[in-house]
């Protein structure tokens, strides 16, 4: 009795062991397929160009690290100038998302105004419109403006996200009324009620829709490529395209590598620092694209 | 007008400002563009209005060849990441640890930019003069023959492009699935636990039922997403998706509007259009399927 006891339990905690050994196997499997292409892109910069095109088997390792990759890249072609122009256009845009975004949740979450509703409901529609609709419009208006080729022309019709307004004005939402009631008791005008008190409380929000913008702009590709053909304003998943087709000579692939690590080391630097924020941001309705 | 209702107005005044100018308007205007005939963008006139442009687009050997790559792309990519994000946040759930690591690991893919991982990608199937490349070489390693994934057969660059499409979406699907299943109720569990249920009829019974809203949403939201590749293929394949017979309907639209081909606005909103007409009709179809299914 006390022997089949013994047994079932050894053999159910074996049965355990082994589902939680299968697991962590499969986990390790996509964490490794996850993680090798950024391995590689890492590893392949580090070699030298001859070392690299005379492995017919590639290594994966290397006894000679060199860094004249990243030096070719920032020389042969202009990396640096992607990179201030990606800089810009994401600051700025991200700047004037902020901007126009805030005040008109703070209207729709505080003000009381005729047609708020239906304004409203009209607003959360807009969010249904995919953007490759309006890109074709905005095109056209872009070139008639003779904006091509400059920032303003980069940055306008990227600012806009009725998503951000909503997250915004939910969050705002949540903000007693009271503290509003008080602070028009004390004099405090609307503005400064929303820079003051509204804008702290909301802080996280704030940061949240700060880094998904900053990310959606960092890898923004279609936009920019339409109105863009001078490399003066490229961003850097056009620099990177360009790179591609037309850089280095085809065949230098670690100097590639080397700019595709320059490229993608802020934003996961970024992550690495804010990595509950930005994961908490996403769970709350980021998309990709 | 009452004062308050001035404020308010002028809170709202630049953010309408910004979606009258490039949303409201251009929604209009994609319309009007689309059954203008012959418009030509050089004079900014036109023949006559009518339907013309659909069925050119129709008719278009490229748009067609477009729409095949993207069916088969929505096809292959919705059930099978969903399904492996279903599988992987299971495993994720049952673990603790090293959680929080692998979850860290499996966001990665979210925040990098697809143009140059898909570089990376690109290097890895490539087959050149110098080497048969990474996978070319596994494959031969367990006995196949060497393909070339980038510039080779249909089916190798169908591969490719679904394998990256997958581990670019994932990691959003990974999230939302952790984040669903760690907030099922735990006395479900406890009680199935009880009355002695199987592992798998648990996770039939109470854990599908219970994360099925999230499971829909991330269906939903991947037919759309599936539906609008576009900047994937150019990472793998170049930005003439034309001549590597990889382009998607996104693809077209965009190639319609700028670059060799390009200069046609009328062409591209009816391409456009016809697109928003199937992704509206499919999400509706996913909605209904979602209301007879889906435990709320």
């Amino acid at each position: 009795m006390q022997n089949d006891f013994e047994r079932i339990e050894r053999s159910a905690a074996a049965r355990r062991r082994a589902v939680r050994t299968v697991t962590y196997i499969l986990l390790t499997v996509w964490a490794l397929i996850v993680l090798f292409p950024f391995y590689w892109m890492i590893l392949s910069s580090l070699k030298s160009y001859s070392a690299y095109n005379g492995e017919y088997i590639p290594r994966f390792f290397t006894l000679s690290p060199t860094l004249e990759n990243y030096a070719e890249a920032f020389t042969a072609v202009p990396l640096a100038r992607y990179f201030t122009n990606t800089l810009i256009f994401t600051l700025a845009t991200t700047a004037v998302m902020l901007a126009v975004t805030i005040p008109a949740a703070f209207a729709f979450s505080r003000l009381e105004f005729r047609g708020k509703n239906l304004l409203f409901t009209l607003f959360l529609s807009l969010m249904m419109i995919p953007n490759e609709l309006v890109i074709i419009t905005n095109f056209v208006t872009i070139t008639d403006l003779e904006l091509r080729n400059t920032f303003l022309g980069l940055i306008l019709p990227s600012v806009t996200s009725v998503f951000y307004i909503y997250l915004l004005k939910e969050n705002f939402e949540q903000i007693p009324n009271e503290l509003y009631r008080a602070a028009k008791v004390d004099g405090t005008s609307d503005l400064k009620y929303l820079l003051k008190v509204m804008l702290p409380i909301c802080r996280p929000t704030v940061i949240t829709i700060t880094i998904l913008k900053v990310i959606e702009c960092w890898n923004s590709y279609v936009w920019p490529r339409l109105i863009t053909d001078n490399e003066a304003y490229f961003l850097v998943s056009n620099g990177i395209q360009s790179i591609r087709e037309n850089g280095f000579g085809r065949e230098n692939i670690p100097a590639m590598m080397a700019a595709v690590v320059v490229i993608s080391v802020p934003l996961i630097i970024l992550f690495l620092i804010f990595r509950k924020k930005i994961m908490a941001g996403v769970l709350r309705g980021g998309t990709k694209g | 007008m009452k004062r308050t209702d001035f404020k308010a107005w002028l809170y709202l005044l630049p953010a309408m400002l910004f979606l009258g100018v490039f949303m409201v308007y251009p929604l209009v205007d994609v319309l009007v563009y689309s059954f203008e005939e012959g418009y030509n963008s050089a004079s900014q006139t036109f023949f006559g209005t009518g339907l013309y442009n659909y069925s050119y687009v129709l008719h278009d050997p490229y748009f067609l060849r477009a729409v095949k790559n993207t069916l088969i792309l929505v096809v292959i990519t919705v059930p099978v990441s969903t399904g492996l994000a279903l599988l992987i946040s299971v495993g994720l759930n049952s673990i603790k640890p090293l959680k929080e690591l692998f979850q860290t690991v499996y966001f990665l893919p979210y925040v990098t930019n697809t143009l140059a991982v898909g570089l990376v990608f690109m290097i890895l199937f490539k087959k050149t003069a110098y080497s048969d490349g990474l996978i070319n070489l596994l494959i031969n390693f367990f006995g196949g023959i060497s393909v070339d994934f980038i510039e080779g057969p249909y089916w190798a660059k169908m591969f490719v492009m679904c394998f990256y499409t997958i581990w670019v979406v994932l990691p959003f699907k990974i999230l939302i699935l952790t984040g669903a299943l760690a907030s099922v109720d735990k006395t479900y569990y406890n009680a199935a636990r009880i009355d002695g249920t199987s592992k798998w009829r648990i996770f039939t019974r109470i854990t599908l039922p219970m994360i099925s809203p999230m499971v829909f949403y991330l269906v939903i939201t991947g037919f759309i997403g599936a539906f609008k590749a576009y900047s994937d293929e150019v990472a793998l394949f170049g930005t003439n998706l034309n001549a590597a017979g990889m382009n998607t309907i996104v693809g077209y639209v965009y190639d319609m509007l700028y670059g060799n081909s390009g200069g046609y606005p009328s062409y591209a909103s009816a391409a456009a259009l016809i697109l928003f007409a199937v992704v509206l009709t499919i999400t509706c179809i996913n909605l209904m399927v979602s209301r007879k299914n889906v435990h709320y």
